[in-house]
Order: C-alpha cells, then structure tokens, then sequence
C-alpha cells in the first residue's frame, strides 16, 4: 500500500468537517448527546488501539477487551478501596500501568503463535479474566458490578470535553505511530513475516511494543472510562460482545489507517442509538450495515471516502 | 456412586461437544474458514426445532427434522452470503481475506442471534425430548435423553467416518484438505466439494444444536459461548484434525464434570481454559495437530 500525503483531499476535508462540528458540538447538544459521545470516544480509543495490533501487525486479536478489562478493574478496584486517600488521577495510571503489565504477559505466550492460534490465546485470556472476575466477587463485585465512589465530574460537557481530547491526543500519537518506521516495520511484518526477518528487523520486539503501546492505551480509556460511568461491570467493559464491537468498528471504518477505527466507533454507538426505537432490531439492522460495509467495501469508511481510487 | 455420575454425565456432555467441534474443523481442514457463526448455526436449528414441536405442536420428530433442515439452510445461507462472496471478492487481497471471513462470520452470527431474539424473545428454550424418563445405569439414575443423546452423537459422527472414508465423494474432500489443487487437476470441482462439507457441516451443527436444546436448553445467549467452546476445543485438539478435536472434547468435556461435581459449578470451566494456555504454550499447534 502506497501512503498518501497527509491532506488527501476529501478524506481530510472530512475528517476536518467532522472535527469542527465535535468542536461545536457542547454548545449546542443536549447533555444526553454528549453523555452518548463520550461513550462512543472512549470506544474509539479501544479500536484505534486494536487496529494498530492487528492493522498494523496483522495479528487477529480477539482479547481487546482483555487490556480494557484489567485498566477499568484496576483503577476502579483501587478506588473502592481506598476511596478519600487516593486521587482517582493515581488510579486511572495505576489502571493503565496494570493493562500494560498484562499486555506483557499476554503477549509472551501469544507471540509464539500466529494467526487462529494467536486469536484463541487473546481469547481464552478475556474468558479467564470473566471467570475471575466472577469468582472473586469480594473484590471485583462479580456479576452485578463494581461500584466506583468517585468521578471525575458530573458535568456533561466537561466529560465530553476530557474524552474528546484523549480521544484526539491519543489518536494523534496512535497515528504518527503508524507512520513512523516501526508502523512501517509492523506493516512489513504483518505481511510477510519471514521477508520482514530476513531484512533484519526483529518482528517480535516490534511486535511487542505494538502490544504495549495497544495496552496502555486501551488501558487508560478503561480506566477513564470507569471514573465517567461510575460503575464497573464484565457486561461494559469485559464481555466477549464488547471486544466484538470494537473488532468491527475497527474493520467498518477501515483497517490500517487509525482514523478509520475512530470513525467505525462513533458509527456503531452512533446508529445504536438512532435505531434504538426499533428495540431488538436495532442491533440486528447494525450488524448487516456492518456486514454488507465489509463485504462490499473492503476498505470500510475511509476507502469509501477516498474513493476506491487505491491501487 | 458420584464416580459413576461423573463418568456417565461427563460421557454425554463429551459426546455433544464432539459433534459440535467435528463440524468446526471439519470446515476448517477442507477451505481453512474457521466459521465463527457456528454457536449461531447451532442455536438456530434448536429454536426452529423447538417452534416447530412445542410451538406448532407438530411433535418431537418433525421438530427434530425442521430443526436439521434450518440448521442446513443456515450453512449454506453462511457460505453464500459471507465466506464466498469474500472468497472470489477481487478487491481483498488474498493475505487478508482470513480476518475478513472471521469478521464476516462473526457479524453473520450476531445477525442470526438478533433474529431469533426478535422473533423468539431472549428466553431460554427447551427441545420436546425425543425420549422421556429416567433409567438407572450403574447405580446412577440417568435421563433416558442423556443416553439418547450420547448414542445419536456417536451415530453421526460414524456416519461422518463413513462416508469420509467409504465413498468416493468424502474421499474427494479427503483428498481437498490435503491438496486442493492437486484435487483439481485429477478434474473434480472444487466448489462442489465445499457444497458437501457445508452440506455436512450443517448437519453436524444443527444435530448438535437440537440434542443440546434437549438437553440444556438454550437461549440467544448461548451463542458466543458455543462458538468459543468449539473454537478451543477445536485448537486444543489440532485445527483440522478430527480425531484430535474428538480427544480434545472428551478432555474438556470430563475436566467441566469433575470441576462442575468435585469442586463448584461456579468454578467449571476454569480448569479447560487453563489447560488450553498451557497447552497453547507448550504446543502451539494443539494435542494432535499436523502443522
């Protein structure tokens, strides 16, 4: 794949369309809009993240939720218990320094596997994550959830403000990696391994450091997604359906290009919500948009705004 | 006595999870698509199975044949709507075109869950049993359906034995997972072949999937579940390779029993998961893979 000059015409005049209205957006919507948007960034956050492991490294990892899991648990664990004598700003590090040290040992084993045996490893690790979570409810209040004590506002506005940033600063960082050398080493390794070695870059050190960087984010985004929602539960943050999500935003908006991932995120909650009248349809008509998207436009959102002018 | 209730419930539950997995890898050995709709396929031709006998009132046999039927239709609804479309797509470059079919079929299935939860609620369902009562085998009072359920599994997946190994067309698909392309040039066509597996495999999933609603129940949530218990098995026992994923059942399905009586149900299927990331470390191509 040929990279593009940064301002490719109707791509980034959209995606500047778009910033502009985000930009305007608290003036104007209503608390419950931007209350749905500050979910739908911290989702963004999680895809653009499993878009640079998988886009970019071409490794199929179904255990997002896994690294989101451990960085909500983390942070909102701590601060149940030590609720007054702890700034939730030590929690929401220590949340995303958890999911880091569990990116590590999720990728030591899984690194030694690739394709559908890579898949099952990230899997088996949300699984197992479930099932302790459930178990040790003392902890982690199990199935009904984990009550956080503090947040950090009540006000919508500024909530949406502190998610759109992160959203774009995070993105900002995840996308100039993409395009450093070691986003072209993993593109490189992503699509043939073997060549990629024999060119004497070590794969599985870039690899890893995809995976930390995946982690730390997908981290923090949990972790700040918990001291917004106030709650912690496997259905919001662990569940194999919530990493399902994030794996289709991810390939709806376009896979390789971060910005895609953002875009496929605010999609899904987006159309989620408008079609929610329809009750359990809703869902259902989501899923087949996503499916024909795939099928039809390979490329997702961001091809399709390019214009299927790729070679 | 509870030895005896193990072995026996351990045998039954093994013998589900060997069907379902079969079908998984046998799809997976001939087109290498690892069909992540499977827990819906399953699903699907329980509930039609249940509409038809308990809803309809048409019985339990013709429940169990509308259930079959639907659990075929939706194989090949699955191979004609998602993985062949991708298959011949021109503008996916062949590399990508595994994470493209996963994703397909993963949407697929959640279109599958979506309507049978809009058409049939989210409630759990029970299968009309084929056979009712209770016997008493070595002691331990068994359901006559926990037998029947044991017997029928083995049944099709001999059936499967047979026809892969008896007969011309399943040496055919025999020979297509060894070699494709060598299966070409000796004039046979390829797509007929995948015809038959998916015709196969939807056989395998929906069986399956009625014994299961006859025995547990299930309900739209049991899809996701489904999927990653075949999937495991499945790697566990060696992609592709069938008697392996037959071990691998048996493995799982007796470490689920004996966690499930010995030490708590909450804590059942802990001990296969982590019987899988060792194994996934220490054999990363499963107990009986060929790789």
């Amino acid at each position: 794949m040929k990279l593009r000059p940064l301002p490719a015409s109707r791509l980034f005049w959209t995606g500047a369309a778009a910033f502009a209205v985000a930009m305007l957006l608290p003036l104007y919507a209503s608390g419950y809009v931007l209350g749905l948007l500050t979910v739908a960034y911290y989702t963004a956050v999680f895809a653009m993240s499993w878009d640079l492991l998988f886009g970019f490294a071409g490794e199929v990892n179904f255990g997002p939720t896994f690294l989101i899991g451990v960085g909500a648990y983390t942070a909102g664990i701590l601060d149940a218990r030590l609720s007054p004598g702890i700034s939730i700003y030590l929690c929401i590090l220590a949340g995303a320094a958890a999911a880091v040290v569990a990116g590590v040992a999720l990728a030591l084993p899984a690194l030694r596997v690739s394709g559908p045996y890579f898949g099952l490893t990230t899997l088996v690790a949300v699984l197992m994550l479930q099932n302790f979570i459930i178990v040790a409810a003392d902890l982690t209040g199990g199935e009904i959830g984990l009550a956080v004590p503090d947040v950090i506002t009540i006000d919508a506005s500024a909530n949406y403000w502190i998610a759109f940033c992160f959203m774009t600063v995070s993105g900002a960082i995840l996308f100039g990696l993409s395009r450093s050398p070691i986003g072209l080493i993993l593109q490189a390794s992503g699509q043939d391994k073997v060549q990629a070695g024999a060119l004497g870059f070590n794969v599985t050190k870039h690899k890893l450091v995809a995976f930390i960087v995946s982690a730390f984010f997908s981290g923090l985004a949990g972790a700040l997604m918990v001291f917004y929602m106030g709650t912690a539960s496997v259905g919001s943050f662990v569940d194999i359906s919530v990493g399902v999500q994030i794996i289709i935003a991810a390939v709806l908006g376009g896979r390789r290009t971060v910005i895609g991932a953002a875009m496929g995120a605010v999609f899904l909650i987006g159309m989620g919500e408008l079609l929610r009248p329809l009750g359990e349809l809703a869902t259902l008509i989501v899923s087949v948009i996503a499916l024909c998207v795939i099928l039809y436009f390979p490329d997702g959102f961001v091809g399709m705004l390019r214009g299927g002018a790729r070679a | 006595m509870l030895f005896w209730q193990i072995l026996i419930d351990g045998f039954a539950i093994s013998a589900l999870y060997a069907l379902g997995a079969t079908g998984f890898t046998l799809i997976f050995g001939v087109s290498g698509v690892l069909n992540l709709s499977h827990g819906a396929i399953m699903v699907g031709a329980a509930v039609a199975a249940w509409a038809a006998s308990s809803e309809l009132g048409l019985g339990p046999y013709a429940g169990a044949l509308v259930g079959v039927v639907t659990g075929v239709v939706l194989s090949f609804a699955t191979y004609f709507l998602t993985v062949r479309p991708i298959q011949t797509s021109r503008k996916i470059a062949e590399a990508e075109k595994e994470i493209f079919i996963l994703t397909a079929t993963l949407l697929w299935g959640i279109i599958i869950q979506e309507a049978i939860a809009y058409l049939f609620t989210n409630n759990a369902k029970t299968v009309l049993p084929i056979v009712d009562g209770v016997v008493i085998v070595l002691g331990v009072r068994t359901p006559s359906n926990e037998i029947f359920t044991a017997f029928v599994c083995w049944f099709a997946i001999g059936l499967l034995w047979l026809l892969v190994n008896r007969t011309k067309r399943g040496k055919a698909v025999m020979a297509a997972s060894m070699n494709p392309r060598g299966v070409t040039l000796l004039g046979i066509e390829l797509s007929s072949i995948y015809l038959t597996v998916w015709a196969a495999y939807g056989l395998l999933a929906g069986t399956a999937g009625i014994l299961l609603g006859m025995f547990l129940g299930v309900s739209s949530y049991s899809v996701g579940p489904l999927t990653a218990s075949a999937f495991s098995i499945v790697v566990l026992g060696g992609l592709g390779s069938v008697s392996g994923s037959l071990i691998a059942a048996y493995v799982v399905g007796y470490l689920e029993t004996a966690t499930a009586y010995l030490v708590s149900p909450a804590y059942r299927t802990i001990p296969a998961l982590l019987l899988l990331v060792v194994v996934m470390y220490l054999r990363p191509q499963g107990l009986f893979g060929r790789r």
